[in-house]
């Protein structure tokens, strides 16, 4: 299979959409979440979605499916909150290894099953790396500003196993997105490369942060150029930025990115801004219409959606995306 | 360095980013948060006073510092955990936290933990040989893992570099590795080639600091992409105590070894003189000691040193705020954050006050304003507001006492104090998102409510337990992610269920106004209130228990919401919406065999020419004559109402003067054209109407939101008798004005540069107009139709519409489309009559003028038509024979997008 980086400089890739919208379309109550295995889970388990990739394989297995059909060249595997810490909710932290395998097995085979129909558009699977649910710079007691609720060694840990489970299951690419606060994706970052060096091996890395309001600064304080700085250290692939806001929100912060860093540029933005009662009503002409202006303005390599996105979203924008060159990677002085 | 290489440069950053460019100016690093360089600072973090020591990092960041160096070597604290304490601190400090740190230890743990604990890109200062390659190698590895710059001393095996040659020969080696070796980018290393001091009397130190210098340039020439740094007042050690030449030594040190490169180090700004500023024979000294260019240099500044009166000047950070007005210094302090000056300006401002409590409720609360203004534009981000609550409740502290002795002394007397109760706070089940959350804690804990903290995820049941336990006085729910919604919706429901009577507040990134009023609000009889921004949560909790005017406050909030509720839905696109043909039906069905039709006295058109104005004045419905007037609540009870009752009752006797002269001098003109005439319904939703000047069709839209279960989706056409029936049946229309005249008086008000006039007689002219629709109505219901002759209403009633049958204006609910007006023109003649004209937008001229239609079913009713579907615009063009994108324009406000 040809080399990702190679491929990012010929062709603007595209990444999925949301996974968690789709699913939200099937209803599954908290018996579907449990299946058979969990069904005697202590605590509730519905809202769960990592554990789907268990329980209902098929489901995940059947977006990543129509993602892949939309025109994606890279789909996320169902990973979001894969962390023990994020699963403590769930009293699932034994789980989280298997976890990050399965999804990331059951994406690389549907993966397989597109690059074999069509071998000049090999599909590749992107492990999802959240943010868990946790800052590590921020203090959850406003009493109490010197307090963490987690250190970047716990952050550090427990981002190695969902590492470890994403790779050995098969996973191309590392993405750790929706960095809210710069701490805890710099502790991933820290645990991919002890992976690598552990398992000598080369992994592309793409890092994705969330600037969370009209502050045009990440939940953490830092604005988009601050927020590459402090993530440069590590050879990315790709650095952007997704969530929080919609594509024409997303620009000036994508155009700092562009004009600052020789790394390639991502952009997953939601499907608009959510309405008074938190859908996600942009159209995929829409949006389109949007992302249309990162094309023209060269300002991406990778381009998808999160929130609200769907495969419909998806096929319009890989449409657009055809017509389009790749922002020149390593161009920036 | 190879000319074709591009430049690489260092990239720094704390919440924003610091680039050390060819163009940056030399990068001052602040060290008075260095316990071995500032006494007060070792002192304020043994003692563990972190307030205090955070304001030394802040002032020297507003004194310029670009990255704070910050270093707790000391025997006698825990560096490691002062340092992760502190550092923490300062990342709760946007102010501070803006610039980069620097790492400063000679204990790697200490490193690594500070690293640890900071987002942006650090500087560790610093590693060396000293202990051999093996452990250079290994942190220079952890450094680069961690994502910071280093800062590498001229130091190895042997011992400091402490000449030219000796600093060459550990640079490039330390260079050669870390480039090579580690891959360390060279762009991150920065050199720190030992300053040490000059003219000390000892020969083997005259050339320190020319070595330093050409170093230096040698560094910068050869090995590419690196930096220079250094600590410059080691230069001027040997004159300690005269700082006259200490100043001008660093100048003239920094002067030249900036030419030679030196790009960074740290320099304490309030012992710099400016260059050009040294005086000449000065400046020649120490240049000739600097530079090592005599000899007797060294001999020479010494006895200059000793004429110079030691005269320092204090360079320290810009206090000048603290000159300006009282509110402005306490404002400021509450959105910079700083509260070293807020008790004594809070002092000041009670010693003003008649009473503490004004301090908070006027200066503190107009502060807090200015950051709730700026934090919901986006000036201001979570952090700040943070710090601005802590200033309020510094302020706060220093006034309880006094509120608290107040309250003694006059126990009676009610101030806010006694209305300070207990709040609820918790992000509801399933959503872990509580920073906003938590900051409306703190602003309302500084407002003096006691906060019962439930944290995150909290089960509904929980809530609702706790707050029976704790007898709190409101529920405040938090979330951000959409299910959120969904839980505040059941957590309304189930207070309503245990019929619970508190105020509900909703809060958090995807709740809205619109949500609450359409889906929570409607569950809950007791106020629910969107607050988005934590500043005005102070306003909105103290008006709810505020006990003297909490009852109208919370019926004003519902009316708020209800009216919201009904804007938000008629414009939703939530609902389903029926074809036209299937709305029509779905009708509304009378029994017109069994109805009651009652044959009019008098059929035909009537003009009133010159009505006695006089006579209207029961009719008037003054709450909305109060409503203009931003005055809320309703007539009568609004006049003794306790907050605006005085100035209500003021308004009103202003009114009325106004009004008796209006009467006395017949300032206005009121007239009215009506008609009764016979009428069918054709086609489900058009009306005939046959009259001897002419007939004429009225077009009626009808309802297409698919209802519930036996709600018809209702046409004003429903209420009339079709024509297949065989029934006749009738219909009125009118319209009355009281405006002539309006335009001039008000002329003549504004031009005597009375406003209030103005607006005055425009307002009561649109009273005196609706008050003839009233009037009119009844005496059509009562003479000329006269179904309802035995009809006696109190005007309270009538402002209720308890009469029988309905008159519905065309650009209201049940009949939006304005079009219609122009068929009223046509079969009363209206401009003709009584010359009120249509504007081309079709509004009425004069303004004060009301027209609509009469329907006398005992049956008919009023209804909002809501959104309609394009296929009945379709339709209506057809039946109306206009063209379709000229009744869309029209339609269009219905129309579903």
């Amino acid at each position: 299979m040809k080399d990702i980086q190679k491929i990012l400089e010929e062709r603007i890739l595209v990444l999925d959409g949301a996974m968690g919208t789709m699913l939200q379309r099937h209803k599954f109550t908290e018996e579907d979440f449990r299946g058979e295995r969990f069904k005697d889970w202590p605590v509730p388990v519905q809202g769960n979605n990592d554990l789907l990739s268990i329980t209902q394989p098929e489901a995940i297995k059947e977006v990543h499916r129509l993602y892949f059909k939309a025109g994606a060249d890279i789909v996320e595997t169902n990973t979001f909150s894969g962390t023990t810490i994020a699963m403590a909710d769930y009293e699932m932290e034994e789980l989280v290894y298997e976890l990050n395998y399965q999804s990331a097995k059951i994406a690389k085979e549907v993966a397989d099953e597109f690059t074999k129909e069509e071998p000049h558009k090999p599909r590749f699977v992107a492990g999802s790396i959240g943010p868990t649910n946790r800052t590590a710079s921020m203090s959850p007691d406003v009493n109490d500003p010197g307090f963490r609720a987690v250190t970047f060694d716990e952050l550090r840990i427990a981002y190695k196993q969902q590492v470890e489970g994403l790779l050995d299951g098969g996973a191309d690419i590392l993405l750790v997105e929706t960095v809210f606060d710069t701490l805890n994706a710099k502790a991933a970052l820290f645990a991919i490369e002890e992976v690598k060096d552990e398992r000598n091996i080369e992994v592309p890395i793409m890092v994705s942060g969330t600037i969370t309001d009209a502050s045009g600064r990440t939940l953490s304080g830092q604005t988009a150029e601050a927020f590459l700085i402090s993530v440069s250290h590590i050879p990315m692939l790709t650095v952007g930025f997704n969530c929080a806001l919609g594509a024409n929100q997303l620009t000036p912060h994508l155009e700092v990115l562009a004009q600052k860093t020789n790394f390639g540029v991502s952009a997953h933005p939601n499907a608009g801004l959510p309405n008074a009662f938190g859908e996600y009503d942009e159209s995929p002409e829409q949006m389109a219409a949007q992302i249309k202006e990162y094309m023209d303005k060269n300002l991406v390599n990778i381009i998808g959606g999160c929130c609200g996105t769907t495969p419909e979203h998806i096929k319009a924008i890989a449409d657009l995306a055809k017509n389009y060159t790749p922002r020149t990677i390593g161009a920036v002085v | 360095m190879s000319k074709q290489e591009k430049r690489k440069y260092l990239k720094l950053s704390g919440l924003e980013p610091m680039i050390v460019s060819a163009d940056t100016n030399f990068i001052n690093v602040g060290e008075r948060t260095n316990v071995a360089g500032s006494r007060k600072f070792l002192r304020l973090v043994k003692e563990e006073k972190f307030d205090e020591a955070l304001d030394i990092a802040r002032h020297q960041v507003e004194g310029g510092a670009q990255v704070i160096d910050i270093n707790m070597d000391d025997g006698l604290i825990d560096g490691k955990e002062a340092m992760i304490r502190f550092l923490n601190l300062i990342m709760a400090e946007p102010d501070i936290a803006r610039v980069p740190i620097m790492i400063d230890s000679s204990k790697w743990e200490i490193i690594e933990a500070g690293l640890q604990v900071v987002q942006g890109k650090c500087v560790v200062n610093s590693i060396s040989l000293k202990e051999g390659e093996e452990e250079f190698i290994a942190h220079a590895k952890a450094v680069k893992r961690y994502g910071a710059a280093v800062i590498v001393m001229a130091f190895d095996e042997v011992g400091q570099a402490d000449n030219y040659e000796r600093r060459l020969e550990i640079s490039k080696r330390s260079y050669d590795i870390l480039v090579n070796q580690v891959k360390f980018p060279p762009e991150d290393i920065i050199f720190d080639l030992n300053i040490f001091p000059v003219a000390t009397g000892m020969d083997e130190h005259r050339r320190n600091a020319i070595d330093f210098i050409e170093a230096t340039r040698w560094v910068r020439e050869n090995l590419a992409h690196c930096s220079v740094s250094g600590g410059v007042s080691n230069v001027s050690f040997s004159f300690r105590g005269n700082n006259t030449v200490r100043e001008a030594m660093h100048s003239v040190f920094l002067y030249h070894a900036i030419k030679a490169g030196m790009n960074m180090g740290i320099v304490n700004p309030a012992m710099l003189e400016i260059y050009d500023d040294i005086p000449k024979d000065l400046l020649e000294y120490v240049e000739d000691v600097i530079l090592n260019r005599r000899d007797d240099a060294t001999e020479r500044l010494l006895d200059f040193a000793e004429t110079v009166v030691g005269t320092s000047k204090e360079k320290t950070v810009d206090l000048s705020w603290r000159l300006e007005p009282l509110q402005d210094r306490i404002t400021r302090a509450l959105v910079k954050g700083i509260d070293q000056y807020i008790v004594e300006d809070v002092e000041e401002a009670r010693q003003n006050a008649d009473k503490p409590i004004e301090v908070i409720e006027g200066n503190l609360m107009t502060g807090m304003n200015v950051v709730g203004d700026l934090f919901g534009s986006g000036k201001m981000f979570l952090p700040q507001v943070v710090k601005s609550a802590r200033v309020m409740k510094r302020a706060v502290a220093h006034l309880l006492p006094y509120i608290e002795e107040e309250k003694k002394k006059n126990p009676t007397s009610s101030n806010g104090q006694e209305n300070a109760g207990k709040v609820l706070m918790a992000t509801v089940k399933g959503d872990v998102h509580d920073i906003g959350k938590n900051i409306v804690s703190v602003v309302l804990g500084c407002n003096n409510y006691e906060i019962v903290d439930m944290g995150v995820m909290v089960p509904p049941e929980k809530i609702i337990q706790t707050a029976i336990d704790e007898q709190v006085d409101i529920i405040g729910l938090s979330g951000l992610i959409t299910p959120s919604l969904d839980e505040m919706v059941y957590l309304a429901k189930e207070m309503e269920r245990k019929n619970f009577n508190i105020p509900l507040l909703i809060g958090g990134a995807t709740t809205s106004k619109a949500h609450t009023a359409v889906k929570i609000d409607p569950q809950y009889k007791n106020a629910v209130v969107h607050v988005n921004d934590a500043s005005r949560a102070v306003t909105v909790v103290g008006d709810l228990l505020n006990k003297r005017s909490n009852q109208k406050y919370v019926g004003d909030l519902k009316e708020d919401y209800e009216k919201f509720r009904e804007g938000f839905l008629k414009r939703t696109k939530q609902k389903e919406y029926l074809s036209i043909h299937d709305a029509r039906k779905n009708k509304y069905s009378i029994d017109w065999q069994t109805s009651e039709i009652v044959a009019p006295n008098e059929l035909g058109i009537k003009t009133i020419e010159d009505q006695n104005l006089q006579a209207l004045e029961p009719y008037i419905d003054w709450t909305p004559f109060f409503r203009s007037w931003d005055l809320h609540g309703k007539y009568p009870a609004i006049l003794t109402d306790e907050i605006v009752g005085e100035q209500a009752t003021s308004l009103f006797n202003d009114a009325q003067e106004l009004l008796q002269k209006v009467f006395d001098e017949k300032l206005l003109g009121a007239k009215a054209v009506y008609g009764i005439f016979k009428a069918n319904s054709i086609n489900d939703d058009d009306i005939d109407i046959s009259s001897e000047e002419g007939d004429v069709t009225f077009r009626t839209l009808r309802q297409q939101l698919k209802k519930h279960a036996q709600k018809p989706n209702f046409a004003l056409s429903d209420f009339i008798a079709p024509k297949e029936s065989g029934i006749q049946d009738y219909m009125g229309c009118f319209c009355v004005t009281t405006g002539f005249g309006t335009k001039e008086l008000a002329t003549a008000f504004e031009a005597d540069h009375d406003d209030y006039n103005s607006i005055m007689i425009k307002a009561l002219a649109d009273r005196l107009a609706e008050a003839f629709a009233e009037y009119l109505h009844q005496k059509v219901r009562k003479k000329d139709w006269g179904y309802a002759d035995n009809e006696v209403l109190s005007n309270e009633e009538l402002i209720k519409e308890a009469y029988k049958g309905i008159r519905p204006a065309p650009g209201y609910p049940a009949c939006p489309d304005h079009l219609e007006k122009i068929t009223i023109w046509e079969l009363l003649k209206v401009k003709e009559r009584i010359g009120v004209e249509l504007t081309e937008s079709l509004a009425m001229w004069p303004a004060a003028s009301v027209s609509g239609y009469y329907f006398a079913n005992p049956e008919a009713r009023y209804f909002g038509l809501g959104k309609i579907k394009e296929d009945q615009v379709k339709d209506f063009a057809v039946r109306k024979n206009i063209d379709f994108e000229y009744a869309k324009k029209w339609l269009n406000p219905n129309l579903i997008e």
